[in-house]
């Protein structure tokens, strides 16, 4: 059964607080030249043969992502 | 004879106790409804109350919005039935696509729980029309996820259309564009709120009893409308 993948990422114009509060604890860690972090979901889905690319993205777009914040890429 | 206001319980929900008790003292008839029951039992008016509805799983709201209750209350809100979403209810409502926009992690990352001062800019939708414009309330707020956030288009078209219901007083608690704590959908039947008028409807329990307004718009304007 082929595995989809489907990563989710807040889009460039939305602020990412979790994202600047991980900077933060790089900092703490002591590594440096890390200047930005922007985090997102991965899901991996198990479909079938026959679950066609159209059905992905309409997934996507409807449930796992919400457009109104959120960017999502597809890999088969 | 009075109204029938339906209060939705999702597993998760906090406040439909809360809402339905604002509900009663407000004047109407409050009903418990179940978020796997797609029947309203005739109630003209619906609330979605606060909480962690499917324990915020994917998004504040993402899950709820699938919901077998919340079709009945798209169609419902469509066809101009009040609809009020308070807290985890406006992210429902902005999930459905009922409202614009999203609600997004607090820009200081802490959960918030404080009385808040708010104006109700808006006091011509289903859930406001017994305040006065420009009234100032306090309310309690208490969120995580309360940062309202749109594209500019839509903030313009927003307030071009009078459609910022009510707006945060004193600061901006949690990072919301133009320090947005409630909106109102076109027709001004749907209106999602971040702050919670329904812990304030007694004087014992709240700050006060700023918040019952809303809860007695929604009978002042049932009333006005079957007395005609």
């Amino acid at each position: 059964m082929p595995t989809v993948i489907v990563d989710v990422v807040l889009k460039p114009e939305i602020l990412d607080p979790q994202g600047q509060a991980i900077v933060g604890a790089l900092g703490r860690l002591g590594i440096e030249g890390v200047t930005a972090v922007r985090q997102g979901k991965h899901f991996e889905l198990d479909v079938e043969e026959h679950v066609e690319d159209e059905t992905i993205a309409k997934l996507s777009q409807t449930l796992l992502a919400n457009p109104v914040i959120e960017d999502f890429s597809i890999r088969r | 004879m009075t109204v029938r206001v339906g209060v939705v319980t999702f597993p998760g929900s906090l406040d439909d106790a809360d809402a339905l008790r604002a509900v009663r003292l407000g004047g109407a008839e409050a009903v418990s409804l179940w978020h796997k029951d797609p029947y309203l039992y005739d109630v003209e008016a619906v609330i979605l109350p606060g909480g962690f509805s499917y324990g915020d799983y994917l998004r504040c709201g993402a899950i709820a919005r699938f919901a077998p209750v919340m079709s009945s209350i798209i169609d419902g809100a469509r066809d101009g039935m009040p609809v009020l979403g308070i807290c985890n209810g406006f992210q429902v409502l902005c999930e459905s696509h009922l409202l614009p926009g999203a609600l997004m992690r607090n820009a200081q990352r802490k959960f918030i729980c404080r009385d808040q001062r708010l104006r109700i800019e808006n006091s011509h939708t289903a859930w406001t029309a017994d305040y006065d414009q420009n009234q100032e309330l306090v309310v309690p707020l208490k969120n995580g996820e309360g940062s309202y956030v749109a594209d500019e288009q839509t903030l313009d078209m927003l307030e071009s259309q009078g459609r910022v219901v009510a707006r945060y007083m004193g600061g901006n608690p949690n990072g919301s564009q133009r320090d947005i704590a409630g909106i109102t959908n076109e027709m001004g039947n749907v209106v999602g709120l971040m702050p919670h008028p329904e812990h304030a409807v007694e004087s014992l329990t709240g700050p006060g009893t700023d918040g019952l307004g809303f809860f007695r718009s929604v009978v002042t304007q049932w009333t006005a409308r079957v007395s005609a």
